[in-house]
This record gives C-alpha cells, structure tokens and sequence, in this order.
C-alpha cells in the first residue's frame, strides 16, 4: 500500500515539476550499502540552503543593496538547488539572478518570496514522500 | 595497464595481473574539492559507485597541503569557486608544483569566457556540475587513456 503510495507520490514529483532528473541521478546512487543516500543527500540541501536563504535576507536588509554579493549567494543556492534536481526553487533563483543584474530591488525581492515558497513546498512534499519510502522497504 | 576487475577501475602490473592480481592491483585515487558539502557527497558516491577511492577537501588551499602532505590522486575534480583558494589558483599551483594528475574543473558556471580562462590554468577538461553518470563515464574513459 505504502509503495503504490509513495510510487504515486514520486511520478506527482516530477509530473508536477517540482524535480529534474537529476534527481533521478541520486535514486540512482543509493544501494544496499548505501539504503539512506537520497534522504541524507536532501536533508544536507535543507541545511545547506538554510544558510543561504539567511545570508540572502540579512544582505537585503543592508542599504545600499549589494547586488553582486546576492547575485553571487543565490548563484551558491542554485548550485545546491541543482544538486538534487529542485527544479522550481532552481528557476525562481534564476529569476532572482536576472533582477540582480539590471539591479531591480523590488524584482529581488518578489522573486525571493517565490524562492522561499517553492523551498517550503518541495520540503513539505519531499518528507512526505520519503517517509512513504521509508515505510514502503 | 589499467583493468576493470569486478566492474572497478584499477591499475595493474601487465606481467603479474592474471597470476596475483589482489597484491599486483590498486585502486584510481580521486580527490573531489568543493566548498558545497552536498557536492562533495554527490561526486563522491559517484566516484566510488565506479570503483574509485575518493577523498575530499573543501577548498583549494586544502586540496594543495593533501599534495603537499605526499598524498597522490590520479584524479581531481577541482570546483571553480570556493573561499580561501578558488578552483583557477589552486589547478594553477598545482601545475607549477608538477603535479600530474588529470584535474577536471566543475563549474555551475556556463559563460565560456569563464570555463576557458578555468581551462588555461591546467585543467584537462572542465565540466558543468552537477555531474551525472555519462559525465563521469566520459572522464574516466579519458583517465584511462592517460593511465595508459
């Protein structure tokens, strides 16, 4: 039941584009030596990118706004966003990146809720997912 | 020569591979050098998913002192950006210290005004991160050529 459950959960995943296949990449990696790699990998992006949503929040806190230090913050969250195949959060930080570059302040800012939420979501649906997992082995 | 044995890329000696091949044999050395804990994770289980030993190092500066400390790698994958030593001085010292070993810069970067200037410094090639399994079949075919 758990993994018709969780199977259904994962084809939602990517149909819905919350993940690329990179993702794909970590399944791919995780072995019977290795029986926890994906949700190790995932929760090393939750504390990593924690950090970068903090350090992107105290820097647009600062007047005047330092866009090439943002820019350079969100192009290290896109990197570990990319590592586990976050598709939507890697977009929103594109976008974000963009208004960087033409020094848009208020586009940063609405991007940046955007990266938040996406953030949150793909949290919220990577737990459920892997815990159906979990209980599915 | 280098072998496959049970599906893990090593290195043995042509004349005593087939009678003693476990004493005769060792493993490719990789060391993975990223400032991103989750990159280092990744790169390394795929590293070691081909049979690789992997050791890693946060930064530049720390992947020299391991050169420096008389640890050799056959491969290293070398991050562009990282604090304290980037990808571009440390590939750069590297070099200049003779070390031999095929250093493949990873970057998320995809301007080719940046990956050529990575690529002046010494790499033997330069890739974009995250890396996937093609990507690294790739590079350890072009490891095998060289170790030959």
């Amino acid at each position: 039941m758990e993994g018709h459950q969780a199977a259904c959960m994962r084809k939602a995943l990517f149909d819905q584009g919350y993940l690329d296949e990179q993702f794909l990449q970590l399944e791919d990696l995780q072995d019977e030596a290795n029986p926890n790699f994906v949700e190790e990998v995932v929760k090393l992006y939750y504390t990593d990118s924690a950090r970068f949503i903090r350090s992107i929040e105290l820097t647009l806190d600062k007047n005047p706004f330092d866009f090439e230090k943002l820019d350079d913050i969100m192009h290290q969250f896109k990197g570990s966003s990319s590592s586990i195949g976050a598709k939507k959060v890697k977009r929103e930080c594109t976008q974000f990146q963009e208004y960087c570059k033409i020094g848009n302040f208020e586009g940063c800012m609405r991007t940046f809720q955007e990266v938040k939420q996406e953030h949150a979501a793909l949290k919220k649906k990577l737990e459920s997912y892997l815990q159906l997992a979990r209980q599915a082995r | 020569m280098v072998v496959y044995l049970a599906g893990k890329m090593v290195i043995g000696s042509s004349k005593k591979v087939v009678a003693d091949p476990i004493e005769e044999v060792r493993r490719i050395c990789a060391l993975v050098v990223d400032d991103d804990p989750l990159v280092r994770r990744i790169h390394g289980m795929l590293l070691a998913r081909y049979g690789l030993e992997t050791e890693a190092a946060e930064n530049g500066k720390e992947a020299i002192d391991l050169f420096l400390s008389g640890k050799t790698f056959d491969l290293v994958l070398m991050d562009m950006e990282m604090p304290v030593m980037d990808g571009l001085q440390a590939t750069q010292r590297l070099r200049g210290m003779g070390v031999s070993s095929m250093i493949v810069g990873v970057t998320a970067r995809g301007l080719e005004a940046e990956k050529e200037a990575f690529m002046a410094t010494g790499l033997d090639a330069c890739c974009v991160k995250p890396l996937n399994a093609e990507a690294v079949i790739s590079v350890l075919d072009e490891l095998a050529k060289k170790l030959l």
